[in-house]
């Protein structure tokens, strides 16, 4: 029994390290922009797409073991530094003073849209490229067999991502003017911040965290049409659970569901595919906010 | 009687306004211009891994009969319809092209839930219609359809025969556990298999049934419980990327050595998931097909088409593709019958779907026969894998053609109520294994 329980936690951190780093990106640009961004899922698929192809290309080459890292971390860099600025810029710009509905139907097209676009890109056959999984290997657990990947790599990532989030946005002056956006624009912009390029920012790096959690899962999973939708259907009920705009939350609440998750399987199979949203009714019921919310204005 | 002015005109007037007004199906036996086939098949989803392979396939036939005459004389043209969004959708589209675009003849859906659908449309709309891909065992069992045929086999041959397969194989084996998609497919094959290795050899232990999400990208969880329960087989009905990735993760974390894996729809996932596969899985292909097909392989009639679907599509044709190719043979097939019985002239939908009732027809890879009810019999290819140095992926050995009487339920009887019946001596039945030959 505590074997079991001490494998269904090694799998629940793993799991809930790939749906915070996406979470994390949602619940960050609603904190800061309040726009529910439903194309978020697409730029976790493109990531995951972009990742894959680098991946591809550098297994051909020389230094493809050391290199199956690196060209996760490049992919996110890349899809971030490409398709953030420009759907901010384009699109959401336009539409930060319009109704929620509106804001959620317009992200929803883009969302649409980016579906097509990874389809005439790379197909609909799957796709897979594990290099980096191969790179560093398995490793036992008693007699289990787990993937470094998995156990170490994962989490690992998903810890620095908190701890250098909550750092940047409560120790830096860009994380400071962030948190002060956030908390009143309008008297931020009287102070001397731009607004816009707080936005901007936010957005870009929200899009570089969806971008990095895709990367950070090519290597396990095949990439297929609609990877995309189950992802940002997960990350909503994280965020809703967490409290909208909460990173810490995100964290929590991320855990929850992986422990939860893993633990169904064990125990109870067929209560896997509901725990996420069990648990985020139960949450809600008691806490409207969800867990680290609240009605004031903090959001970061 | 005399012929005035007024009643001239007025039957001048009705003979032009008739063929606006009766259905296209109504003068059917003129011959048309140009046979208009609707096909259904997901483009877009998770699905389309298959829906996109058999439309590919649809296109390259199609262009082939057209070069050779089209059916009967007449050629095709395909109006092709994404089933993604769901019945609704579907049955919607399928209306417009029956009423709008002059569908003649409709070949319907990959998703078992479109086909349980569209048969009783096609009934209402009188509308001709082979299902060509979809599984349930439910749609000629539970009604009967005379505008709609099926030319291939259901799931009830697709689980029992890698079941049979299975016991010849490992008959020693105690223990088992299920990792199946958790939708209607994962949950009524999983039904079929439990209910026949119950009556084949009972006392078998199911230490595991794992269904995990429809769509799931992730199986540490499962595959860790896998290792722990360290059961004698691992049955999985899974496929798309959805299996590329249960072998994948499953195969990085070793779980291959601990337990005989029996992927009845693996056949589709061989080419993606190459060399990570290991030799002796056992592996079906839902049907009589397989392009290194072990008594087809040398005709002109395979080499040529996979020749072709390779170079156009730079993939080796998977089991979608030969489904379609069945529909479309067995259409041509059909009307070329109906046609002949019909005195050489252009069959109404009635004849020509009396005609596909016991129709026989060959195919990419045998032959195949529609039963009266219209389920299609062929048989069932299983195999295990094997690594040779001539191809970068699995090739399968020790191949069995399960004949369909073996692996079928006769018509009139319930399939999940018939796998309860069979006993060991199916198992025992089975013919010679065919060894993979370079």
């Amino acid at each position: 029994m505590t074997l079991l329980l001490l494998l269904a936690i090694l799998d629940g951190l793993a799991y809930a390290a790939l749906v915070f780093m996406v979470a994390v990106g949602l619940t960050l640009v609603f904190g800061v922009l309040r726009v529910l961004n439903i194309a978020h899922g697409s730029f976790f698929a493109i990531g995951a797409y972009v990742a894959a192809t680098l991946g591809t290309a550098a297994a051909a080459t020389a230094a493809a073991p050391a290199l199956a890292l690196p060209v996760l971390l490049l992919a996110a860099v890349l899809v971030g530094g490409a398709l953030g600025p420009v759907v901010e810029k384009l699109l959401l710009s336009r539409i930060y003073v319009k109704d929620h509905v509106l804001q959620l139907l317009v992200t929803f097209a883009l969302f649409m849209v980016l579906e097509d676009v990874q389809k005439l890109i790379w197909g609909v056959q799957p796709i897979f490229q594990d290099a980096a999984v191969k790179a560093l290997g398995p490793v036992e657990v008693g007699d289990i067999v787990y993937t470094r990947y998995q156990l170490f790599l994962l989490p690992g990532v998903a810890a620095v991502t908190l701890i250098g989030l909550m750092w940047f946005l409560r120790r830096t002056l860009t994380g400071r003017v962030i948190v002060a956006v956030t908390h009143d624009r309008e008297a931020a912009t009287a102070m001397g911040i731009d607004a816009q390029r707080v936005y901007l920012l936010t957005f870009t790096f929200g899009t570089m965290l969806a971008a990095l959690g895709g990367a950070l899962a090519s290597p396990t999973t095949s990439l297929v049409p609609g990877i995309g939708v189950n992802m940002i259907v997960l990350s909503f009920a994280v965020v809703a659970t967490a409290g909208l705009g909460q990173i810490e939350g995100a964290a929590l609440t991320a855990l929850l569901i992986g422990l939860g998750r893993s633990v169904a399987v064990y125990f109870a199979p067929e209560f896997e595919v509901v725990i996420p949203y069990i648990i985020m009714v139960v949450v809600l019921l008691v806490r409207p906010y969800g867990i680290f919310g609240s009605p004031e204005l903090r959001r970061v | 009687m005399r012929l005035t002015r007024r009643a001239a005109l007025s039957a001048a007037a009705a003979t032009l306004a008739v063929p606006t007004i009766l259905p296209r199906n109504a003068i059917a036996q003129q011959r048309p211009s140009e046979l208009r086939l609707g096909i259904s098949t997901f483009l877009s989803g998770p699905s389309s891994v298959f829906g996109v392979p058999g439309r590919n396939a649809a296109d390259l036939l199609i262009e082939q009969l057209n070069a050779s005459g089209g059916i009967g004389g007449v050629p095709i043209r395909s109006v092709v319809i994404d089933e993604a969004p769901g019945v609704d959708f579907l049955l919607g589209e399928c209306r417009r092209l029956a009423q709008n675009e002059g569908v003649d003849v409709m070949l319907a859906s990959i998703s078992s839930g479109s086909c349980l659908a569209v048969a009783p449309l096609a009934e209402q709309l009188r509308l001709p219609t082979i299902l060509w891909d979809c599984g349930t065992q439910r749609i000629f069992e539970e009604n009967s359809f005379r505008y709609a045929v099926r030319t291939q086999a259901n799931a009830v041959p697709e689980i029992v025969a890698p079941l049979l397969y299975l016991l010849r194989a490992r008959p020693e084996f105690s223990t088992l556990a299920v990792v199946n998609q958790d939708y209607a497919w994962g949950r009524d094959s999983w039904a079929i298999w439990k209910g026949a290795m119950d009556a084949i050899k009972p006392g078998v232990r199911v230490v595991a049934e794992l269904f995990p999400r429809f769509g799931a990208t992730d199986f540490s969880t499962e595959i860790t419980r896998l290792q722990a329960l360290r059961p004698d087989v691992i049955f999985s009905t899974s496929w798309g990327g959805e299996l590329d990735t249960f072998i994948r993760q499953a195969a990085e974390r070793r779980l291959f050595e601990r337990s005989t894996f029996v992927l009845p729809l693996a056949e589709s996932s061989l080419e993606r998931v190459g060399k990570t596969l290991p030799p002796g899985v056992i592996v079906g292909a839902r049907g009589d097909h397989w392009f290194l097909h072990p008594t087809a392989r040398d005709t002109e009639l395979l080499k040529n088409f996979t020749e072709a679907y390779r170079r156009r599509f730079n993939l080796y044709p998977i089991y979608p593709t030969f489904h379609m190719a069945q529909a479309l043979y067995g259409l041509k097939a059909g009307y070329e019958k109906a046609i002949a019985a019909n005195g050489g002239r252009w069959p109404s939908r009635e004849q020509l779907m009396d005609t596909m009732r016991g129709l026989e027809f060959r195919h990419l890879t045998g032959t195949m026969k529609i039963r009266d009810d219209g389920q299609g019999l062929e048989p069932m290819l299983v195999g295990v894998t094997r690594h040779v140095d001539s191809y970068p992926f699995p090739v399968l050995d020790q191949m069995i053609l399960y004949p369909p009487e073996l692996v079928m339920n006769p018509t009139g009887t319930k399939g999940v109520e018939w796998v309860r019946l069979l006993t060991p001596a199916a198992v025992r039945r089975a013919p010679a294994p065919i060894a993979w030959r370079a």
